[in-house]
């Protein structure tokens, strides 16, 4: 063997080193920002007694999915405060919102452009490649010196491990939006931003609510890993039972994981289809339909067309 | 049909040596075809998708590109609103050079003079019919109130009245494309491209469909430029036909143009499978009526008519030249044995008249019942021409292909010529028929 030796490791250190003597203020604001971020979300969920976030969560349920889930998802909840990990599980429920949300607010922008150009494209699937596979913990080291033991570098690696599905999915959702109706925005004079807003975003959205539901799950996975820089919450505790060899901890707090993450993913998964299930898909329902027999009613009265030329197939 | 244009004359759209390539150097390639090398010797390059493409449309008129899959037709409609550039060449849409202008100017050029339907419908799904109805309003500008009550009368213009609050997946595919015309409609410009707007759907719906088209476009004089790849819609809706092959365009003419001069050998061979019937009409394949009598020459002159000719009907004029009937040689004969004069009693005037633009496909009913021979007669009622059996079945089956006139075979005499010649010596001298001739 040769002694020589590529010192890709350390010049990535220095680099490291670099930015945090020189951009130290910037990573000071964005420290503070996502740790009042953290606190908000945290005291929102922390602060009143555990029934009425249960009362929250189960009415979210009943009306996103129904009642099944909002029984199933009221019964999780006892089991998690049953073993005593309701705080900690509030905590993790907010760092994984704030992940996930700065997460989907970086990556859909991004994906649109990646959709958009394929420049942007070829330049951004590497990056992405790189930011999925390579291991978890290792954002954790320059996230650790960058922002310091807490809450923030435990959120950023989450944000870099989870946002990849959130671009890929959004590219792929507007890449495959049926390219005759895009051409039928075009050829009745659409902008480019009004066939965004108006024919891809929302043909593009179920696609887009599957990368969303990604992204959470994956923050979910991540916030465990954040436990070991001072993350606290469930992963602090599976963290905790790792170190003590303590099973039932273990259990406990993995078991409380499992129920949040099924529960977070019926709810995203249920946002993405546009079928009218649960009580609000129903009220959405009956509203339009509603609307419809009155615009019969009212179109009725007034002068006729033309005389219609044709009378309409049967389905 | 090309009587309704209403401006003759005046362009709506015109395509001035269009070119599309696709490749890396499309340029080089259009520089190459240009310089005489054909198709396959650019392919190498990239794909010449039109070639030299030049044509007018008449306003009012309906201009149909036909064309297989792979010949350009798509490309070429996609060019007409700018939705694909041009290689080389130029677009004008009611006279505004659409060719190299900003891409903001071809927004509002498509937005005010030229609208699309598509094969696939292209609705969209999330939206209600009335709202894909006022889509295109929506994007000129106008108030929700306003492009809504227009959107409204679209929606019963084209027979979705009840429908307007429906999604698209409500719909059946018929009806989706009603909503799909609708959209093009209510933006209300000159020119509408539809691009195999019909060929998704099944045939009876097709049928229904383009019969629509051509009472929406009489009734509102619509310039429509349409694609296909089926020759029979063509001829059906086209005022005249552009046929498309390898990118170039091979013929443009009207339909019976086609049918009855193609080009070449391609073309003629295409439209050997259309359904000849439905394009040929009555003026197209009527003969000169030879055996004609005016009302009062009287039962004589008829059968001598007929006796000369050897035929077994004559046709009957009334003085102004217009068409009076049939009479038939039995009946003259027996009314020359029995002595009377007046042809009228025995006119049969169930003989079928049809005017010249008639297609054959309507003859055919008439023909099946009545041994006759079919008259052609203008507006005026008088006698153009006329059309016996055998011509009609010679002209559907397309038997003769030389550009000799067929023979005129009108029903053949039943009564021998002897007989006829004995019955007119025993009842009447020369100079009493030429005495009838006279006060005739």
């Amino acid at each position: 063997m040769t002694d020589f030796r590529l010192p890709l490791g350390s010049l990535i250190e220095s680099f490291v080193d670099y930015i945090t003597d020189t951009f130290g203020f910037l990573f000071g604001f964005i420290r503070a920002l996502f740790d009042g971020a953290y606190e908000s979300v945290e005291f929102l969920l922390g602060a009143p007694p555990f029934w009425a976030i249960m009362l929250v969560l189960g009415v979210l349920a009943f009306g996103i999915r129904g009642w099944k889930f909002a029984v199933g998802t009221v019964v999780g909840l006892l089991v998690i405060l049953g073993v005593d990990q309701w705080e900690n599980a509030m905590d993790t429920l907010a760092l994984v919102l704030v992940a996930s949300v700065l997460a989907i607010v970086i990556s859909v922008p991004v994906g649109i452009l990646a959709a958009k150009s394929t420049l942007a494209s070829n330049i951004i699937r590497p990056v992405l490649d790189f930011m999925q596979t390579m291991p978890a913990f290792v954002y954790l080291i320059p996230a650790l010196i960058l922002f310091r033991v807490g809450v923030v570098p435990g959120i950023v690696a989450t944000i870099i491990f989870a946002m990849a599905p959130g671009v890929r999915l959004t590219e792929l959702g507007i890449r495959s939006v049926d390219q005759e109706v895009v051409e039928a925005g075009q050829a009745f004079g659409a902008s480019p931003w009004r066939i965004l807003r108006q024919i891809q975003l929302p043909l593009a959205t179920p696609t887009i609510m599957a990368g969303v539901n990604q992204v959470i799950m994956l923050s979910l996975s991540m916030v465990v890993i954040s436990g070991m820089v001072g993350a606290g919450g469930l992963g602090a505790q599976v963290v905790a039972s790792l170190n003590r060899i303590d099973i039932a901890l273990g259990f406990e707090a993995g078991l409380a994981v499992v129920i949040l993450a099924i529960f977070l993913d019926r709810i995203t998964a249920s946002l993405g289809s546009t079928d009218s299930t649960g009580f609000f898909g129903g009220l959405r329902h009956t509203l339009r339909a509603r609307r419809a027999t009155d615009a019969m009613a009212s179109t009725a009265e007034p002068a006729r067309a033309p005389q219609p030329v044709g009378e309409p197939a049967r389905a | 049909m090309t009587d309704n244009i209403p401006h003759p004359g005046s362009i709506a759209v015109k395509a001035n040596h269009l070119y599309k390539a696709f490749g890396r150097r499309p340029h080089e390639i259009v520089k190459k075809l240009k310089a005489g090398k054909s198709r396959a010797e650019t392919s190498a390059l990239g794909v010449a998708a039109v070639i030299d493409a030049s044509f007018e449309v008449k306003k009012g008129e309906i201009f149909v590109v036909m064309g297989l899959s792979g010949s350009g037709k798509s490309t070429l409609i996609r060019m007409l609103n700018g939705l694909w550039e041009a290689t080389s060449g130029t677009v004008t849409v009611g006279g505004t050079d659409i060719t190299g202008v900003s891409a903001k100017e071809l927004r509002d050029i498509r937005r005010k003079s030229i609208s699309m339907v598509f094969q696939h419908f292209a609705l969209l799904p999330h939206r209600t019919v009335i709202d894909n109805v006022a889509y295109g309003l929506e994007i000129q500008g106008m108030g929700r109130e306003q492009r809504l009550a227009k959107a409204q009368t679209i929606i019963d213009l084209v027979g979705l009245a009840g429908w307007a609050d429906n999604l698209p997946s409500e719909l059946s595919g018929g009806m989706q494309q009603r909503v799909g015309l609708g959209r093009a409609l209510a933006a209300d410009t000159d020119v509408l491209l539809m691009d195999e707007a019909f060929s998704a759907l099944d045939p009876l719906i097709r049928r229904e469909m383009q019969e629509q088209l051509i009472e929406l476009q009489a009734a509102l004089g619509k310039t429509i430029i349409f694609i296909t790849h089926d020759l029979n819609e063509a001829m059906f809706l086209g005022d005249r036909i552009a046929v498309m092959r390898d990118g170039r365009i091979v013929q443009i003419g009207t339909p019976e143009e086609i049918l009855t001069d193609p080009a070449n050998d391609y073309v003629a061979q295409f439209v050997q499978d259309v359904d000849r019937a439905r394009v040929l009409t009555a003026a197209s394949v009527m003969e000169p009526v030879r055996s004609v009598i005016t009302k009062t020459a009287g039962p004589r002159a008829a059968l001598r008519t007929m006796r000369d000719l050897q035929t077994s009907v004559t046709f009957v004029l009334n003085r102004d030249r217009s068409f009076a009937g049939i009479v038939r040689d039995r009946d003259v004969l027996k009314m020359v044995k029995a002595g009377e004069t007046d042809l009228r009693s025995i006119i049969r005037d169930d003989a079928n008249a049809v005017l010249p633009e008639t297609a054959l496909v309507d003859l055919v009913e008439p023909s099946v019942e009545s041994e006759l021979p079919i008259a052609v007669v203008d507006e005026k009622n008088r006698l153009l021409g006329v059309i016996p059996r055998v011509t009609l079945l010679a002209a559907i089956g397309n038997v003769t292909t030389n550009t000799g006139p067929l023979p005129v075979v009108m029903p053949p005499a039943t009564i021998s010529i002897s007989q006829i010649t004995d019955i007119l010596g025993d009842t009447a001298d020369d100079a009493l028929l030429n005495a009838e001739g006279a006060r005739a």
